[in-house]
């Protein structure tokens, strides 16, 4: 008994009764953890306002010793600039093209492949997935030499298509589907509507889509937003006919370099997503929690 | 009425005489009609899953696997943008860039520039995922801001972040000199520039890993930190105790993609510095190698050696991605899902009834 008392003066806080009450589930955290997510919070956002502000200013404000903090009253002029250096609406439309066709290919393939793979019986099933998944490691981007060449062949460089071809479908997405479905659709559901008389299409078409439909909402957005980020193929394979990416690019490729133009053109070319951001950022943080996106 | 109908109908049968009637050639026809519908049926049932695979395996072979080889195949030969396939080669490209000091100077770009990046990513990315495990207000609010930089595109990003690293006139210098400290030379000097590309990849990638580990954290069981709180442990002895030691396969996860990204790094360091005419820096500083590859075959024009670089790094990847494999598995080992497969008998039994056996989540095997 004097032990316990001993280790009690000892060190009190730990054995102190009723501590265990302290920790649950629902106890709020401290200011400190409301700092600290603040800070990051400022560091996340303030790189976009910094471009606001000096996309908003004359050159002049690169200038001024501290970080500049209040926009200046030039943005209307700067993005009068950015119009006339780049067709900013026909880029736009061009993103906005391939990045929806890669979009609705790539979830359409997945749905059926990953559906196929989930629920149905088939000679050589098991090989044919273990393939998939093998090739999720297979980076295209190093295919691009081939790949280039195959466009040239055919003819088809400087088109919207040449852009799209290679990302229309992935491997990554069918194994997405595959393991949403796989969980989601129990076995006796396909049965009762194969017994009703219902053909494979339809029973993918009744049963599996509606199942499958927040799985593809999360990849549309993945796909979609993968397909709008990307530069490095669009710029090789179709450099007349621009997405988003490579005409900003393009805005900084000059010999002089305004770079007041250029934040204000990244800015631009970031709204479209920041507004898909606003609609579909919880989606989007679901997306990644579950472990939506790798690589 | 024949014999080998799928659905004899007993009643109408001993009704009906045998001479041909209206309504029995009706039935004939219904009759055909079902058995059709059962072919189809059955037809339908064994092909149609390869239907639905085929597009993606059609135009995966297209898009993904034939450009792979064939990049083999053009890196084996002395083949040139303009004049075409030229000579076999045999390995020549290959030896050629392992003797490139340019070759080399990228690999040495591309792994700076992802420990670089890696490294103080995870650590922050683990640091705020802990905050955000806690019982905090506005959950979705705090979720969704950590996002905000990953939704900017890394274009954007490029350019946002090298007019901030400026060397005459940008933030970051400015503010250097406003508190009397040295300028750096961030667009010529080999560490200081690999730290500012670190930066780009570090804004965009952070808070995405946060909440992937997040995830990792939230399906640690509550119990086993409540019994430890119990025992006393403070709950920066709790992360490193329990939370850490749980999430060690996600971590690993986080790290092997972050390797696959970093390995492949091209927009950041190709727009880094517009007025250099050299991709990468005007003495190739921070040239990493998919821009050397890019560099070497479009404007070089040397397909042959630029292949061989594209499958040389390829081979990295599969190595480091064997290497994550044989890791995940050893940890992964302890989980219950796959011990009884490996061990027959009566000692899986026995793991399988013991307490500890399902410690491990599955779903932080991801």
């Amino acid at each position: 008994m004097s032990n316990a008392t001993l280790q009690s003066t000892a060190r009190p806080k730990l054995i102190r009764p009723g501590r265990n009450k302290n920790f649950s589930a629902d106890r709020r955290p401290g200011f400190l953890t409301y700092g600290i997510l603040l800070a990051f919070l400022i560091g996340s956002t303030y790189p976009l306002w910094y471009s606001f502000v000096i996309g908003s200013s004359t050159g002049a404000v690169f200038s001024s010793a501290w970080p500049p903090l209040l926009p200046g009253g030039q943005f209307w002029t700067n993005v009068a600039e950015v119009f006339d250096s780049v067709d900013f609406w026909a880029t736009l439309g061009n993103s906005l093209i391939v990045s929806s066709v890669i979009t609705f290919s790539v979830v359409t393939f997945s749905t059926l492949a990953g559906y196929a793979f989930a629920k149905l019986r088939f000679r050589g099933r098991q090989g044919l997935l273990v393939f998939v998944i093998a090739t999720l490691a297979v980076p295209t981007q190093l295919g691009i030499i081939p790949m280039f060449m195959m466009m040239k062949e055919l003819g088809w460089t400087g088109s919207l298509g040449a852009i799209m071809i290679p990302t229309l479908v992935t491997a990554f997405g069918v194994f997405f589907m595959r393991q949403y479905l796989v969980d989601n659709i129990p076995d006796e559901l396909i049965e009762a509507a194969r017994v009703d008389g219902a053909s494979m299409i339809g029973t993918f078409w009744h049963v599996g889509v509606p199942a499958a439909r927040p799985a593809m909402a999360i990849l549309s957005l993945f796909t979609f937003m993968t397909a709008w980020t990307d530069y490095l193929w669009p710029m090789l394979v179709a450099p007349q006919t621009p997405t988003l990416q490579v005409a900003l690019s393009q805005l900084q490729s000059a010999r002089y370099v305004d770079y007041t133009i250029v934040m204000t053109g990244a800015l631009m070319a970031t709204i479209p997503l920041l507004l898909l951001f606003i609609v579909a950022g919880k989606q989007l943080v679901s997306g990644i929690m579950a472990g939506a996106v790798k690589g | 009425m024949s014999t080998t109908t799928p659905m004899p109908r007993p009643k109408l049968r001993a009704e009906k005489p045998s001479t041909p009637t209206p309504e029995r050639l009706q039935e004939a026809k219904a009759e055909r009609k079902m058995r059709r519908r059962h072919l189809r049926g059955r037809l339908d049932f064994k092909y149609s899953p390869y239907l639905y695979i085929s597009p993606f395996f059609i135009l995966f072979a297209l898009v993904g696997l034939f450009p792979l080889i064939y990049t083999f195949v053009v890196s084996i030969n002395d083949w040139d943008l303009l004049s075409g396939a030229g000579d076999w080669v045999g390995l020549k490209n290959y030896q050629a860039e392992l003797a490139s000091p340019l070759f080399w100077n990228s690999l040495f770009n591309t792994f700076s520039i992802f420990l670089l990046s890696a490294i103080p990513q995870l650590v922050i990315a683990t640091f705020i995922a802990a905050m955000l495990d806690q019982n905090i207000r506005a959950k979705t609010f705090w979720r969704m801001s950590v996002l905000v930089p990953y939704v900017v595109t890394p274009v954007a990003v490029t350019l946002i972040f090298s007019t901030a690293f400026d060397e005459k006139y940008g933030l970051i210098n400015n503010l250097l000199g406003a508190l009397n400290l040295d300028t750096i030379a961030w667009k010529t000097d080999v560490f200081p520039s690999h730290m500012a590309i670190a930066t780009m990849v570090n804004w965009r990638w952070t808070g995405y890993n946060a909440l992937i580990l997040l995830a990792a954290m939230q399906a640690v069981p509550r119990e086993l930190h409540e019994s430890a709180a119990i025992d006393g442990a403070g709950a920066i002895r709790r992360f490193f105790s329990i939370t850490l030691p749980s999430i060690r396969p996600t971590m690993i996860f986080v790290i092997i993609t972050a390797t696959i990204g970093g390995l492949q790094i091209f927009t950041e360091p190709k727009l880094f510095n517009p007025s250099s005419s050299v991709p990468g820096g005007p003495d190739r500083q921070y040239q990493t190698t998919v821009l050397y590859l890019w560099d070497l075959a479009f404007n070089r024009g040397d397909f042959g050696r630029a292949s061989a670089v594209a499958w040389m790094l390829f081979l990295i990847i599969i190595v480091i991605g064997v290497i994550n494999f044989l890791i995940s598995g050893t940890i992964a080992s302890s989980s219950d899902k796959r011990r009884p497969r490996r061990i027959p008998g009566r000692k899986a039994k026995r793991i399988k009834s013991h307490p500890t056996g399902s410690l491990r989540e599955s779903a932080n095997d991801e």
